[in-house]
């Protein structure tokens, strides 16, 4: 393993002397590093002045966590110029063939590459730190405690890695270096407001959420770091040099993977969407457990504060009927008429957004709002159960009707996202990123069209008159 | 040894590259001639397993490119179209980095880079940034890098563009040398005296595909016809009633030249000569008309072009 290791040490130690070499990366960075500690010390002293004249009490201490955050994720954004071109530079100056000429595998030129990304600007942001941390204590500030600073010290690894490994895939697939640079803001402005959340998890002083937001930017760079290695290929580093966007190509690749070769004699079904079902087997059974467990979870977390946040309001089916009379589904109950397109609407809405949100987040967000629903029902029969009705019977009578429409609907939606994460970070021989892409987002058009909206359009008629029907009469309402 | 069948490379509807099929033994050199695009990079990309071939394949140093990459590019040496230096290295750095790359020993890479940067006389300025150095020593260095694991397979791009001529000299002698080692070597190239000088062989590419490939006999006897010969007269001379042998057909009379286009020289030429001796000839030299790769290449071009507005 350590030999297979060497060729990465070998392209990292040249990256490393090239950084050193150049002043356009050298200076910036040093004026952060020495500059930026001082700069911050001034500015939170400032601030905490300002606000105070009018009555605040805020003491500068508090505010030092939250600089330490800020000085370390500054000299980081340098650094995503330089990881940036890592490849796309190398390839514009004409450097990149005779290193992809040469016999390193695919993964040791990466992870070469990542290294020096990584590490330059998190020793910078480390000394920056360190030398912040040295001026708060010779001026008698209050540190923040030692459990604390681990955490920013690990939250500014995570930024570093998190930012890299996303400038780096960035960098494998643009063609060229100002497309890269226009592109990075797709990185800079989610990494922004994730450290603007964490810095209010600082001040709320939530530190076990802390700890889950940096297991969060761990696994997303985890992602990236796989994502970027599966879609590197010399061959497109190489050949790819117009940087035009092609709608035109994009609409017709889309939508060749959409029709799948099938022409207008009713065969869609069977020779496109079918396929594209096929290859959700396998993640709509894990789906299926997801859900299973979320709808799990749901239940067992209002079981346990369910006492605590009802606060002795409910304690009846009765309490609970006024307390939920203006949800859809009770309005029903109670004779309000209430509307199928709505649900529809609603529904094929959340599917989509799933979908979408999956799309930028390797899936991730796309199954918290998928596991947040499974949650919600499970939430719900656990409520019912702690006024007396059994969790079967609301089950059976108030989910199950239009639930076996709906609930398939709502896997296979939840399969897609999860299909597109795996596909994104698998390699895939033969095609682009973008082409991997078009292929996903036509796969689950194909589900979403001939199988999910469909399904929702039979579950929102029978959630509108069949469930209310069969609720009412088995809760006798 | 290199070989080739059907090679071939679609880039969305474009076939960069068509039917490529061509071998190299060792210690032959194949010059690669052609237009600019007209997909000799993109060959030699596929022969270093940059680009995996849309159909057909190819054997670098017994290795297919299509499934053996990191192999087939161990076993190969290349200069790439742009020369592709580090330019805040230093020339020895350069070569270094390389050598750590094909994983040479540390001293093996100082014999190396010590023995091509004093070959290519970049000894004295081994030391200085690649940057401050001019379009011949780039390309030098870059060769020298091509070089360095001392490769089975060498595929070159333009060896000696942009160098003078006495590197240039350099540069085909150590060509000639590494042929003389057994080497397979791939030349592409605009320089068509260069590749008469080194090439054992020669393949046209036009528009992805090879027009017409063979030894340098054969392609001047293919593409320009029999080989001609010329006897120079020491005066105006008649040759009326001349009794040709067979084979020998007199393709132009211009004073004191008579120019003959012969099918089989060796079984002819003797023949050719005793008749012109018996017809009192005043023959002071008869020789070969000198006949250039850059004819053969021109006319084949010239045909091609033709063939193409034409179709």
């Amino acid at each position: 393993m350590l030999a297979k290791l060497t060729p990465v040490l070998i392209v990292a130690r040249r990256e490393l002397k090239d950084q050193l070499r150049d002043w356009r990366v050298l200076f910036p960075l040093l004026v952060l590093t020495l500059v930026f500690p001082f700069l911050m010390l001034m500015i939170a002293g400032g601030v905490v002045d300002f606000v105070n004249e009018y009555g605040a009490d805020l003491v500068i201490d508090s505010l030092v966590p939250f600089s330490i955050l800020l000085i370390g994720f500054f000299p980081n954004t340098i650094s995503l110029v330089v990881a940036l071109e890592t490849f796309v530079g190398e390839k514009e100056r004409g450097t990149i063939e005779p290193l992809l000429s040469s016999p390193m595998q695919d993964w040791q030129i990466y992870l070469g590459k990542l290294l020096v990304g990584v590490l330059t600007p998190l020793i910078a942001s480390y000394l920056a730190i360190t030398l912040y941390m040295v001026m708060v204590s010779r001026l008698d500030l209050n540190m923040p405690p030692p459990g604390i600073v681990v955490q920013l010290y690990i939250l500014t690894a995570g930024h570093a890695i998190l930012m890299v490994s996303g400038a780096i895939v960035i960098s494998v697939q643009s063609t060229s270096v100002k497309a890269a640079n226009l592109l990075a803001s797709f990185i800079i402005i989610p990494v922004a407001f994730l450290v603007q959340g964490e810095s209010v998890l600082l001040f709320w002083g939530s530190g076990r959420i802390l700890w889950l937001a940096l297991v969060g930017v761990i696994v997303l760079s985890t992602l990236f770091i796989r994502m970027g290695i599966a879609h590197f290929e010399r061959e497109y580093l190489l050949g790819r040099e117009i940087d035009t966007l092609n709608l035109r190509w994009i609409w017709s690749t889309f939508w060749t993977f959409f029709r799948s070769g099938t022409r207008q004699d009713g065969s869609w079904h069977r020779r496109a969407v079918l396929p594209a079902l096929r290859r959700l087997v396998m993640p709509s059974l894990v789906m299926l457990a997801l859900l299973l467990m979320g709808g799990w979870m749901g239940y067992a977390q209002v079981t346990t504060s369910a006492p605590e946040f009802i606060d002795g309001s409910v304690r009846s089916i009765d309490d609970l009927r006024e307390q939920v009379s203006d949800m859809p589904v009770a309005q029903g109950m109670n004779g309000v008429e209430i509307s199928a397109p709505f649900i529809f609407l609603n529904n094929v809405r959340a599917t989509a957004a799933m979908f979408l949100f999956g799309a930028v987040s390797f899936g991730v967000l796309g199954i918290l709002f998928y596991m947040l629903n499974a949650g919600l029902i499970g939430g719900i029969l656990s409520l019912f159960a702690y006024v007396g009705v059994s969790p079967w019977l609301l089950f059976s009578t108030g989910i199950l009707p239009h639930g076996m429409f709906e609930l398939p609907a709502l896997l296979l939606s939840g399969a897609a996202v999860l299909h597109m994460a795996v596909a994104l970070v698998t390699p895939q021989t033969g095609k682009s990123m973008g082409e991997v892409f078009i292929f996903l987002i036509a796969d689950w058009a194909k589900v979403f069209i001939g199988v999910i909206v469909p399904l929702l359009l039979v579950a929102a008629v029978v959630e509108t008159y069949v469930t209310p029907i069969l609720l009412r009469s088995a809760l006798n309402w | 040894m290199i070989e080739t069948n059907d090679l071939s490379k679609q880039f969305h509807n474009f076939w960069a590259v068509e039917g490529v099929t061509v071998k190299v033994e060792p210690g032959n050199i194949l010059a690669l001639l052609g237009q600019n695009g007209a997909g000799k990079t993109t060959t030699v990309r596929m022969l270093t397993s940059l680009l995996k071939p849309t159909r057909g394949w190819a054997r670098v140093a017994g290795y297919d490119v299509a499934t053996h990459g990191n192999e087939v590019r161990a076993s190969v040496g290349v200069l790439t179209e742009q020369h592709g230096l580090y330019t805040r290295m230093n020339a020895y750095e350069y070569l270094e980095f390389f050598g750590q790359v094909y994983s040479l020993t540390p001293q093996a890479r100082k014999v190396r880079s010590d023995y091509l940067l004093e070959y290519f006389g970049l000894a004295e300025a081994a030391k200085r940034r690649i940057g401050e150095y001019s379009k011949g020593m780039r390309q030098k260095l870059a060769l020298a890098r091509a070089l360095m694991h001392e490769p089975p397979i060498l595929l070159l791009d333009e060896p000696t563009s942009a160098m003078d001529p006495e590197s240039a000299r350099l540069v085909r002698d150590e060509i000639a040398r590494l042929k003389s080692s057994r080497r397979s070597i791939v030349m592409c190239t605009h320089n068509l005296v260069e590749a008469e000088a080194l090439a054992d062989t020669v393949a046209i590419i036009y528009r992805g595909r090879i027009l017409m490939q063979g030894t340098l006999d054969e392609l001047k006897q293919n593409i320009l016809g029999p080989v001609e010969y010329e006897a120079r007269l020491a005066e105006a001379w008649s040759p009326n009633g001349l009794n040709l042998p067979a084979g020998v057909t007199m393709q132009q009379v211009d004073g004191t030249r008579l120019r003959f286009q012969v099918q089989q020289p060796r079984d002819a030429n003797p023949l050719l000569v005793g008749v012109l001796a018996e017809g009192r000839a005043p023959v002071l030299v008869f020789q070969e008309v000198p006949r250039t790769l850059e004819q053969a290449y021109l006319k084949v071009m010239t045909d091609a072009q033709e063939g193409a507005h034409a179709g």
